[in-house]
């Protein structure tokens, strides 16, 4: 589908014009390029998600179960006792508007149905109209409505033009996290299989062969040679892999991006040399290969099954404590879910400690899970880390914290230490588009399906805005980002709006930057590109 | 529409009044029955309201982090935004609940062609703090109407809100701020085209009533003067459960303490409760220390996941692990035989 011109895109967008019509009496329009596709009925089988049939978004009928509406509000009922957050959230909201123009959404739509509020008002209303008396008595006075076939598809517009990103969160003044009512949204809709194809494909993946985009053992390690390959043109050393190695220290799990999509590869090497260069007894698992939880976007039940073989598999390889990899939602369910949902952690884990510097990471003493990032910053301040931020020169660096790991996580510092010390040109974003009041990249929450790609261009306009400026205010050529769902969708985002901008991990950089004892004389960086200074020394 | 029938509910209830207790007489009903009415259900719609939250569980800890976690040591971490402990969870929730801390970070996003600008906003901030720490302190000066003898602290407050003594009576500041506050508030629903398309008429109404309010009083106080030893009279032996009606109250004084009793029984059943919601709310109330300490979910707790387990997985992909040279874990079969 034929996307907007760049210039053309935001025509019509007007934060201070809103509709004529009050937003109960208009129904979203399901225009190409702002829907996802509907679930393919073979997938939802065989995940025993119900109601598997053929429908698409743009279909007159659904075919939703017959009794589709006592499905709905027995769902709704189930979740308010089951979450205290729903119940409050349907209950004490103002109206303030203070999360309003927060949304990257409304700021990239002008739709007022994606103002925070707005979008949680949609079950709110319904929540009013068919479980209070007042709502039943003063209607549409009270903020109520019934609930109606329209409302369903309402919500499956509007609940998947949501990242979950909690921008909105950190403005209301109740903490009103729009997030949580998308994610139980999401739930509810499930239930009556309304549901989104480019999440239940991975889910399934994830669910049957152990990681998201469903590669298997021996195609993960091929990968893995070919990279390390790369790694051995570039830098004349040839660090090794361990696979599914019992007694190891260290189990790391990581987004299966890394293992085989640009530019998530340059990550993955970023971290062997790191491995390497500290000679750690560590080891991947092609069981646990998948860091990233789509599970997360379908409901917290699928969420739980889809984690649990992280736990499992560390127990099975008697490992002593677990490192993550640069990932968003990833390390939002690792932080705020893990715990909780699977713990506590198995007994052969050890309170993390790390074997360089002796440092013990105290803060995860019960998950037994630390970021890559705390880990390499520890490492960095204790000047273990022998590194040449030269390298890095042809860069100039920004950087984006991704929504789940500054809003879920507050992982703001260690990131932008790492930075600062791997590479000399490092320009923050504007003050108010960056830490806890950063911008989603737009395709988060598994929205990064190529058939919704106004949307993300959409929302992922504030993002770009803000990298706009600093590309032309510091010449910016490089967004630094540690998620993995960032790295995929960041790069179409940059070449819509300000092209010349490349993405990559943060540990793309470090391996730049680190000097590996016994290496050969770099003269291009991990992605083949030559380093400042090495083009011209050629030609002289 | 929505405005109008808000509006419509205010002046309603002053025409209720002034048949109640102008035409009809009904002084025992509207100055007893009605605000004793009124007052027990705040207590009970709140308490109701509480044990309702209460009853559902927080199966997860979601705290929003607005800034640094605790992590190592030589990072300093955001005590206020990040707490990691309860100690720093009340700091936290006191500066949000006494500053409005939330509302202070509140920014404004503006469209220039294809630039996205953003200005701080703390105008929402400073309509709400006037109106809410007002609120406060008339209803904390109302305390001397229902106390005898008059606390120290009251007499105080009461003496430093009329201390420039404008006027006569003095004119009491947060008079003034409440009424600066509650007009910027309702301008604003009405003007800013986005806050103007999310309300509902429960938005309007409890603006107005707080107005009327507001109104009624100032206007007992300052213009049509009522006697307040009859007012203490009455407002003392309702708080000493002993209530009697003393005569010739003007009929101001009446319109006003319905208004108090209506917004109190309001109160529990509306979006106002977000007063006592505030402290249940679950991103905010939460230290963010989910890796250090285990949080219980009641309804996971003891309820093992159903997933792939390794040895499933292993019997499903043999053959490439076999291929790949990765090794198979023999553990699985001795489980299996024994
Ligand atoms: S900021 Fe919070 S209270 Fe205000 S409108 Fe948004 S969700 Fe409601
Ligand atoms: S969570 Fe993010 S995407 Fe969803 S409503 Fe809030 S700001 Fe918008």
């Amino acid at each position: 589908m034929a996307l907007p011109k760049r210039d053309e895109l935001l025509k019509d967008v007007h934060y201070d014009r809103m509709p004529e019509k009050h937003w109960m009496d208009t129904k979203p329009e399901f225009r190409p390029g702002t829907y996802c596709y509907a679930g393919d009925p073979e997938v939802v089988k065989d995940l025993g998600l119900p109601n598997p049939r053929k429908w698409q978004p743009y279909d007159e009928d659904w075919k939703l179960p017959e009794n589709w509406k006592e499905i709905v509000l027995n769902a709704i009922r189930d979740r308010m006792d089951r979450f205290r957050s729903f119940k409050l959230f349907m209950d004490i909201c103002v109206r303030c508007g203070a999360c309003a123009d927060k949304c990257h959404f409304f700021l990239g739509t002008g739709d007022p149905k994606n103002m925070p509020v707005l979008r949680a008002e949609l079950l709110r209303s319904v929540v009013k109209g068919e479980f209070t008396r007042s709502g039943k008595i003063f209607g549409r006075l009270a903020g109520a409505r019934p609930l109606t076939y329209d409302v369903i598809k309402e919500w499956f517009y509007y609940y998947y033009q949501c990242t979950e990103c909690r921008r909105c969160s950190v403005f209301c003044p109740y903490g009103i996290d729009t997030a949580e009512i998308t994610i139980l949204a999401r739930e509810i809709l499930h239930e009556i299989g309304v549901n989104i194809d480019w999440i239940l494909k991975p889910v399934r993946f994830s669910a049957e062969i152990g990681n998201h985009i469903g590669l298997q053992p021996h195609t993960i390690q091929e990968n893995i040679e070919f990279l390390l390959d790369d790694i051995e043109e570039i830098t004349g050393v040839r660090p090794e892999v361990p696979i599914n190695k019992k007694g190891a220290e260290i189990l790391f799990v990581t987004p299966s991006a890394d293992f085989f999509a640009d530019p998530g590869i340059y990550t993955f090497m970023g971290y062997v040399l790191l491995f390497h260069y500290l000679g750690l007894d560590w080891t991947l698992s092609t069981y646990a290969s998948e860091g990233g939880n789509f599970g997360f976007f379908t409901s917290h039940e699928m969420m739980r099954k889809l984690h649990a073989k992280i736990y499992h598999e560390a127990e099975r390889l008697k490992v002593k404590w677990i490192l993550g990899g640069e990932c968003g939602h990833m390390w939002r369910v690792v932080h705020q879910y893990e715990d909780t949902m699977l713990g506590p952690a198995p007994k052969n884990l050890e309170v993390p400690k790390c074997p360089i510097t002796g440092t013990v990471f105290e803060h995860a003493k019960s998950t037994k899970i630390v970021h890559i990032c705390e880990f390499t910053a520890n490492l960095i301040a204790h000047g273990k880390l022998n590194l040449d931020p030269s390298r890095n020169d042809h860069l100039v660096v920004t950087f984006h914290d991704s929504c789940n790991t500054s809003r879920g996580m507050g992982i703001f510092e260690e990131p932008r230490f790492i930075l600062r010390n791997v590479c000399n040109n490092f320009y923050e974003m504007p003050e108010n588009t960056i830490r806890e009041k950063t911008f989603c990249c737009g395709s988060g929450s598994g929205l990064n399906t190529d058939e919704y790609m106004e949307m993300r261009m959409r929302g992922g306009f504030p993002r770009a805005n803000a990298v706009e400026y600093v590309h032309e205010k510091h010449g910016v050529n490089h967004l630094a980002c540690i998620c993995a769902i960032d790295r995929a969708v960041l790069p179409p985002l940059m070449n819509y709006w300000v092209p010349g901008v490349s993405v990559g991990g943060v540990h793309e950089l470090v391996g730049n930057a680190l000097v590996i004892p016994g290496e050969k004389k770099r003269t291009t960086d991990l992605r083949f590109q030559p380093l400042k200074g090495v083009e011209e020394e050629e030609n002289v | 529409m929505n405005v109008v029938a808000a509006l419509l509910a205010v002046i309603g209830m002053v025409i209720v009044v002034w048949l109640g207790v102008g035409v009809l007489k009904l002084y025992t009903l509207f100055g007893v029955v009605i605000p004793y009415a009124a007052f027990l259900t705040l207590v009970i719609g709140l308490i109701w309201r509480m044990v309702n939250w209460a009853k559902s569980p927080v199966p997860f800890k979601i705290t929003t982090t607005c800034g640094q976690q605790k992590s190592l040591p030589w990072i300093k971490h955001s005590r206020l935004e990040s707490p990691a402990n309860n100690f720093e969870v009340v700091l936290r929730m006191a500066l949000e609940v006494l500053a409005f801390r939330s509302l202070f970070r509140n920014l404004r996003a503006d469209l220039r062609g294809r630039k996205l600008y953003f200005g701080s906003s703390k105008w929402l901030w400073l309509g709400a703090i006037l109106f809410h720490w007002s609120f406060l302190i008339i209803l904390l000066r109302h305390m001397r109407l229902f106390s005898y003898p008059v606390p120290g602290f009251i007499q105080t407050l009461d003496a430093v809100d009329s201390f420039f003594h404008i006027g006569l009576p003095h004119l009491y500041l947060t008079d003034v701020a409440i009424l600066a506050g509650l007009t910027f508030l309702l301008l604003r629903r009405l003007v800013d085209a986005k806050v103007n398309y999310i309300s509902h008429a429960s938005d309007y109404f409890p603006l107005f009533l707080i107005l009327g309010l507001v109104t009624s009083g100032m206007l007992m106080r300052y213009f049509l003067r009522v006697d307040i030893a009859s007012v203490k009279e009455l407002t003392l032996g309702l708080a000493t459960l002993h209530p009697k009606v003393p005569k010739g109250i003007g009929v101001i004084f009446y319109v006003h303490v319905f208004f108090v009793s209506v917004l109190a029984a309001y109160f529990p059943f509306s979006k106002l409760v977000h007063m006592v919601g505030v402290f249940f709310s679950p991103t905010r109330n939460l230290p963010n220390d989910n890796r250090r300490v285990r949080h219980i979910n009641p309804w996971w707790e003891g309820v093992p996941p159903k997933f792939l387990t390794y040895c499933e997985w292993q019997e499903k992909f043999k053959e490439q692990l076999e291929s790949a040279g990765q090794p198979i874990d023999e553990d699985c079969y001795e489980k299996k035989e024994s």
